[in-house]
């Protein structure tokens, strides 16, 4: 193994490492939005708002995102007739999708888990039912929501690599480039190199979430204790079930 | 448009109030969950600035009551269709129902939002909105559904928060509070809507001993100093002989006795009165 | 650029079925593999010696925290240049994977451990029982039956990752698509749909029974 080698192609990671942090926020960004909207649908007592929503999240978790990767960037142009200019838009599309679709689950749960005497007392102030959730309910559930939405923002991180297989440039696709030169010869150090990369990116996004998370339960009067520093993203199970 | 209420069929004439009429009636009332039969075709009206005090024990329907005027539950129709009443009025209007032709037809939510908005409740968990400090959950409210001005609805609140004793909490989060002070700023949250009913739901079931006189002393200066009429649900005999003009005793969702509060407690006629203040007072 | 075409997905069926079937294979290895080392990673990380704990629970948030994807890439690439290329890539895929995996069950395994009732530690000290009986007796029974759910889920969610192992050559579904591409021309359309069904129609039946299991355990007595 040459580490030389690979310390003197680190500049080579310097743009797939933007691709890769683009591909998380951008897809992470469309998850928030997307599971926002389904979780407010799931949560509607009216079957009619419900049902088409149920059955997009149903969809989009019940099968393989790595298929859902595949179809959209190949199969999505020829049955649909759309064609993304850009294989990246695809898979921003794709990850944005699927992870919405689990995120849902912890946003329902999240509005589900707001104690019934808040809407009551909502009620009785006569609130409508849009600015009881705007006023009420999502400033409540938005704290208990953030440790597992964490989870799911670093399990797309570890997604993102996924569209190296759809030939964008990103870390994954940058090593497999480098270290295959010379018949990849020296291809293992240039792999361990990003896998440190990505439990960094993993890191910073846990530090920032808990941040945040702090920061929205002071919002409503809560002194977050700090928990013991453990890395895990067990919390993601909410969404998984 | 005809009214479907005959008078008669109530109490005597001279029991009722003054010529305005009730402000609240409800007139052969059902509800039941399931099987489960809580009110069953109860009638009782409630003069403006009446306090009527509801006692009697658990399961006797009279959180239902309660619960029915702030719309947070819904009357459950009546199984004969020939059978009239059915309908919780207010202001001489319907809440439960509305108008349509000369019938009457279930409420849609415009209808229920139109109509409670002159009713405010205090409920036995507080219910702050914890996301909001002490000020705004008073301020809310005025501001997103009475359409008053942010200086308006504060000015407004301070008064209130000032009334209940809390004006230097203003800044704290709910869940700094203790529980009678919450409480209070529940008080000061419902009177800020200006209502013309305020339903008080066991509001010191949920305190600590020494925090329940705090909460009393609250109401009974609201009750000295406003015409507001109240409906209480409480357990706190000595309060309710104080602040109430009229108590009804509730067993199994029918009214048992009724009375004025000296009357009632001094001397029940009826042995289930007895039994319950018997039982209460001992405790 | 190729057509969607009927006669196609009838041609492409049995690959995709072939496919399948490997997908499944690979579940089944990696899912023992997750279910068994997670529960030794939670118990190694609750009673296991300091430094054991350390370097146990290091590891695995390091693996939790990096993508699947990368590192197959990386074992295989370190097996065949360095340990033995005769190596197959079911075996070393399915390894990867289960092992990935058991960095999720094992966190299932903590919260289960986690959420035993203190009490329950203190009785079993205060009947004097060692530590194996604590373990094999008390709350292992509790434990599995707690977690069992959850690391169901976890299995579902690995089958779904199945097909990232076509990176190094294990003929599953896209693998399988890509082989049928390549030697007809076309079938890749097809291919992949016949995959997204083929999972949708295995995961979902999985998933729902998953959660019922999860509700009859919240309504049972321990």
């Amino acid at each position: 193994m040459d580490f030389r080698e690979v310390v003197d192609s680190l500049p080579r990671y310097a743009e797939p490492l933007l691709v890769t942090i683009q591909v998380t926020l951008a897809s992470a960004a469309l998850a928030l939005v997307v599971a926002f909207a389904l979780g407010l649908m799931t949560s509607s007592r009216h079957l009619a708002v419900r049902t088409p929503a149920r059955v997009f999240v149903e969809f989009f978790r019940g099968s393989s995102v790595v298929v859902q990767l595949f179809w959209f960037a190949f199969a999505m142009p020829v049955v649909l007739g759309i064609q993304f200019d850009y294989a990246i838009v695809a898979g921003i599309i794709a990850l944005g999708l699927n992870y919405g679709a689990y995120c849902s689950e912890v946003v329902r749960g999240a509005i589900a888990a707001v104690p019934k005497g808040q809407f009551e007392a909502s009620l009785a102030m006569n609130f409508t039912p849009f600015q009881r959730m705007r006023l009420v309910v999502l400033p409540q559930a938005w704290p208990e929501m953030i440790p597992s939405l964490c989870a799911f923002a670093i399990m797309l991180l570890k997604a993102s690599a996924l569209v190296s297989l759809i030939s964008v440039t990103d870390l994954t696709a940058m090593a497999g480039l480098v270290g295959g030169r010379d018949g990849g010869v020296n291809q293992l150090p240039h792999y361990a190199l990003i896998l440190v990369l990505y439990f960094i990116l993993a890191w910073l996004i846990w530090t920032g979430m808990r941040a945040l998370e702090r920061r929205a339960k002071r919002g409503i009067g809560i002194d977050a204790k700090p928990e013991k520093g453990r890395l895990t993203p067990a919390v993601a199970q909410k969404g998984m079930t | 448009m005809q009214n479907p209420i005959t008078d008669a069929e109530h109490r005597p004439a001279a029991e009722r109030g003054p010529a305005t009429g009730p402000l609240v009636r409800f007139d052969r009332v059902n509800k039941s969950f399931g099987d489960l039969t809580v009110l069953d075709r109860l009638s009782f009206d409630v003069d403006p600035g009446e306090r009527v005090t509801l006692i009697g024990p658990s399961g006797s329907g009279k959180t239902t009551i309660l619960r029915l005027l702030m719309t947070l539950e819904h009357v459950t129709p009546t199984k004969d269709p020939a059978a009239e009443g059915g309908v919780i009025w207010v202001e001489g209007k319907p809440l439960s129902h509305m108008e349509k032709g000369n019938r009457l037809v279930v409420a849609n939510e415009r209808h229920l939002r139109q109509a409670r908005k002159k009713i405010g409740m205090v409920f036995q968990s507080f219910n702050l909105f914890p996301n909001m400090r002490v000020l705004r959950n008073v301020t809310e409210a005025q501001v997103h559904t009475l359409g008053r001005s942010k200086d308006e609805a504060e000015a407004k609140a301070r008064e209130l928060l000032d009334l209940v004793g809390l004006s230097a909490k203003v800044d704290n989060y709910p869940s700094q509070l203790s529980g009678g002070q919450q409480q209070r700023v529940a008080i000061a949250r419902a009177l800020a809507m200006d209502p013309d009913i305020l339903l008080l739901d066991e509001v010191t079931s949920a305190l600590d001993p020494e925090l329940v006189a705090d909460v009393l002393g609250v109401l009974r200066d609201v009750a000295d100093t406003t015409s507001i009429t109240m409906l209480i649900v409480t357990h706190e005999m000595g309060f309710a002989r104080d602040v109430s003009n009229r108590v009804m005793m509730f067993d199994r969702g029918v009214i048992v006795e009724e009375g004025a509060p000296d009357e009632i407690f001094s001397d029940p006629r009826e042995a289930r009165t007895q039994d319950f203040l018997r039982a209460v007072l001992a405790e | 650029m190729n057509e969607w075409n009927n006669d196609t997905v009838v041609e492409v069926f049995p690959a995709m079925w072939e496919g399948f079937i490997v997908v499944l294979q690979v579940t089944l290895v990696a899912g023992l593999i997750a279910v068994l080392l997670g529960l030794l990673v939670a118990i190694a990380e609750r009673i296991g010696p300091p430094w054991v704990r350390r370097v146990v629970s290091g590891v695995f948030q390091f693996i939790r925290n990096t993508p699947l994807l990368v590192q197959v890439l990386f074992v295989w690439t370190a097996t065949s240049l360095y340990i033995n290329p005769e190596w197959s890539a079911f075996a070393v895929g399915s390894a990867v994977l289960g092992v990935h995996y058991a960095s999720y069950t094992s966190e299932s395994y903590r919260a289960g451990i986690e959420a035993i009732p203190v009490g329950q530690w203190e009785a079993a000290t205060a009947l004097s029982l060692p530590t194996h009986r604590v373990w094999g007796a008390i709350v292992l029974p509790q434990l599995l039956r707690r977690s069992s759910a959850a690391v169901a889920n976890w299995i579902i969610a690995m089958f779904k990752e199945v097909p990232t192992l076509f990176v190094i050559g294990v003929l599953e579904m896209i693998a399988q698509a890509q082989k049928y591409q390549g030697q007809h021309y076309d079938g890749a359309v097809e291919g992949y749909t016949i995959a997204g069904i083929l999972f949708l129609a295995a995961s979902y039946p999985v998933a729902v029974a998953a959660r019922r299991l999860e509700n009859r355990l919240a309504k049972s007595h321990y």
